[in-house]
């Protein structure tokens, strides 16, 4: 395909990602590295018969005329990045020093918003992307071992709770454990304890966002692999049949390995979906006890009267890095598959 | 032979029913538990005292006269003007999916059919842009939007949206298009046609279960959007699933839980029909960038 053809083809779609995608990131970059002009203050002296007072006001034309002359705010570096409110460390070295534990100290450290939201998300995606693979890959077999006329309903029921809207499934889920809901008020049945309630405890509530995070993305690692069960060669089961393997023994040196692929498939898209977890913490109304960094980015910009650009920049700048680590593996193998795919 | 085996209850598959049992129970029971309580009034549905309140309506046959009521849906859609923001899902969804398909198949068929290095950085760039948390996006965009006043109105959120969207389409739809043979258009082009005929007469024919499939999951991230659409629109042009959020804040003080959950039903009911007659393209798309690698 001609240069000039293509770039006509693919126009629309690169400007549209590059507009939307490529320059916001640059934009969070650049108002990450400013803070909010202060407003001017007017000092001045009135002075009576009686004695002389000061009065302060706020200089609003100056005001207006600072943020028309450097809308972004005042150039701040990195400050942004050390504060309290991100990686905070004055306050860390603080903590170390005044700490006579390492528990007391992380205990302090956990303190800190951005820690706290690093230590949920990273502890969410690490924990439920391998029950959903695991999971996923056992309803695969399952439904695999089913006869053909309860597929199809099966799978329709299954995809259920992957289609439903993260908010509203998570919504669903918060009612029924609520005190007064079915779940919530069996176990307290249950336990005879009329005051348990699972979002007051924050272990609780942590498990709570995880088994919503495994229900909601189980669906899709059962689909992918039960579509890869199907194409498993046959020869090579019945291979390994009239050789003795037992069932377990087929599934664990000829399934599997034929599966692997999948696999990573499946979990680079967990990782990337699960890594911005935000609706549920909005549905169960969890940000005492937990948050996540799609969350505290969107406290930043909604919490006080003006959102605080530069402090939801530096925490979109950090989630960003984050990502990239996340991907480093994945992309520096694509870079050698296509290196050596064009080399043969 | 083959299938006598296939039928015979061992220990493996018993085990195998009960596990995908449990797991369909899992599944199912939380909407089916919803769409039946939301037809009750709040008594019921979070009935400390006994569940079997909710199935069979003690309170609501009290309060209404009925064991059935549609008073939740009522107060949603009417007095809370829901119905508004079912339009503006309509709108939004509507204009995201059909720009996302005509931008992405024009350049998913571009990176099929093109040899050079350049569509492959096109794509690992996607698959980054695929990664991005919406949220970091979204704080991107305020201060721009606010200075340009174009913030709170439909066609902003609806740009945004087929921006976020674009990535994972142009990767569906270029793994579709590489399934289509190359001799196809190239046979066409031979014959004197220029690159955009063939692709109007011998692509665009031929394209439409690989663009269906692709427009489903568009139509998913655009409908269950919460990220862009709770940030970038304003009260009156709120979309469902905003809407929901704000009215958790009011109606819980005021004892109208009842409706939210109708409303949340009513957001959910769309997704039901669509996975009713789209099962076989939703599983072919979750699968098609797997499978082929």
């Amino acid at each position: 395909m001609k240069h000039s053809t293509f770039l006509l083809f693919i126009l629309p779609s690169l400007s549209v990602m590059f507009l939307f995608i490529a320059i916001p990131i640059v934009s969070v970059f650049i108002q990450s590295l400013h803070i909010e002009h202060k407003q001017v203050i007017i000092v001045s002296e009135n002075c009576d018969p009686f004695g002389c007072e000061t009065t302060t006001s706020v200089d609003t034309e100056a005001s207006a005329k600072l943020k028309e002359k450097a809308p972004l705010g005042k150039f701040n570096g990195f400050k942004t990045y050390s504060n309290r409110m991100h990686f905070a460390f004055d306050e860390i070295g603080e903590a170390w020093n005044s700490s006579d534990s390492f528990i007391v100290f992380v205990k302090k450290i956990y303190n800190f918003p951005l820690y706290r939201a690093l230590s949920f998300t990273l502890t969410y995606t690490f924990v439920v992307t391998p029950f959903v693979l695991f999971l996923g890959f056992l309803v695969a077999l399952g439904v695999n071992n089913l006869p053909k006329l309860l597929k199809g309903p099966t799978i329709f029921a299954s995809l259920l709770p992957m289609i439903v809207t993260p908010l509203v499934g998570s919504l669903i889920l918060f009612w029924m454990v609520d005190g007064d809901g079915v779940i919530g008020a069996t176990l307290q049945k249950l336990f005879n304890d009329n005051s348990l309630s699972l979002k007051a405890s924050p272990v609780l509530t942590w498990v709570m966002l995880m088994v919503y995070g495994i229900w909601h993305l189980m669906p899709f690692s059962f689909i992918v692999f039960y579509a890869g069960l199907q194409t498993v060669p046959h020869e090579t089961i019945e291979a390994a049949t009239i050789d003795g393997a037992s069932k377990f023994q087929r599934t664990r040196h000829v399934v599997i390995p034929h599966l692997m692929p999948l696999a990573i498939f499946i979990t680079l898209i967990l990782l990337m979906d699960n890594f911005r977890v935000f609706e549920p913490i909005i549905s169960f109304r969890a940000e005492a006890h937990a948050t996540s960094i799609s969350w505290l980015i969107w406290n930043h910009l909604r919490e006080s009267a003006y959102p605080l650009y530069n402090a939801a920049g530096a925490t979109s700048m950090i989630t960003i890095f984050c990502v990239g680590i996340l991907l480093l593996p994945v992309l520096i193998r694509t870079w050698r598959d296509f290196n050596e795919k064009n080399k043969g | 032979m083959n299938t006598k085996i296939e039928n015979k209850l061992t220990p493996v598959r018993i085990i195998a029913f009960v596990f995908v049992a449990l797991w369909l129970i899992v599944a199912m029971f939380p909407f089916i538990w919803t769409l039946w309580g939301s037809f009750k009034v709040q008594a019921d549905f979070f009935s400390k005292a006994d569940w079997a309140n909710a199935i069979f309506g003690f309170h609501t046959e009290k309060q209404t006269g009925n064991f059935f009521t549609i008073d939740g849906y009522y107060g949603s859609w009417i007095e809370e003007e829901f119905w508004r923001a079912v339009i503006n899902t309509s709108i939004v969804v509507f204009f995201t999916v059909l720009i996302s398909l005509t931008f992405g198949t024009l350049g998913g068929y571009a990176l099929a059919r093109s040899t050079y290095r350049y569509a492959f950085w096109i794509l690992m760039a996607g698959l980054i842009f695929r990664a991005m948390p919406h949220m970091t996006l979204v704080s991107g965009y305020l201060q721009p939007f606010f200075a340009w006043n174009v913030w709170g109105i439909l066609p902003t959120t609806i740009i945004v949206l087929v921006a976020i969207n674009q990535p994972f389409t142009l990767w569906m739809l270029h793994s579709f298009f590489l399934n289509i043979p190359k001799d196809l258009d190239e046979s066409a082009m031979c014959d004197g046609c220029n690159r955009f005929q063939a692709f109007r007469y011998v692509i665009i024919p031929i394209m439409w279960p690989g663009v269906i499939t692709t427009g489903l999951f568009s139509f998913l991230l655009a409908y269950n959007d919460f990220t862009v659409t709770s940030m970038l629109l304003s009260d009156e042009n709120e979309t469902m699933i905003p809407a929901i959020a704000s009215f958790l804040g009011t109606v819980q003080e005021e004892g109208k839980v009842m409706y939210a959950v109708a409303a949340v039903v009513s957001a959910t009911a769309p997704l039901f029909f669509l996975v009713m007659f789209f099962q076989r393209q939703i599983v072919s798309g979750l699968t098609a960038g797997a499978v082929k690698g």
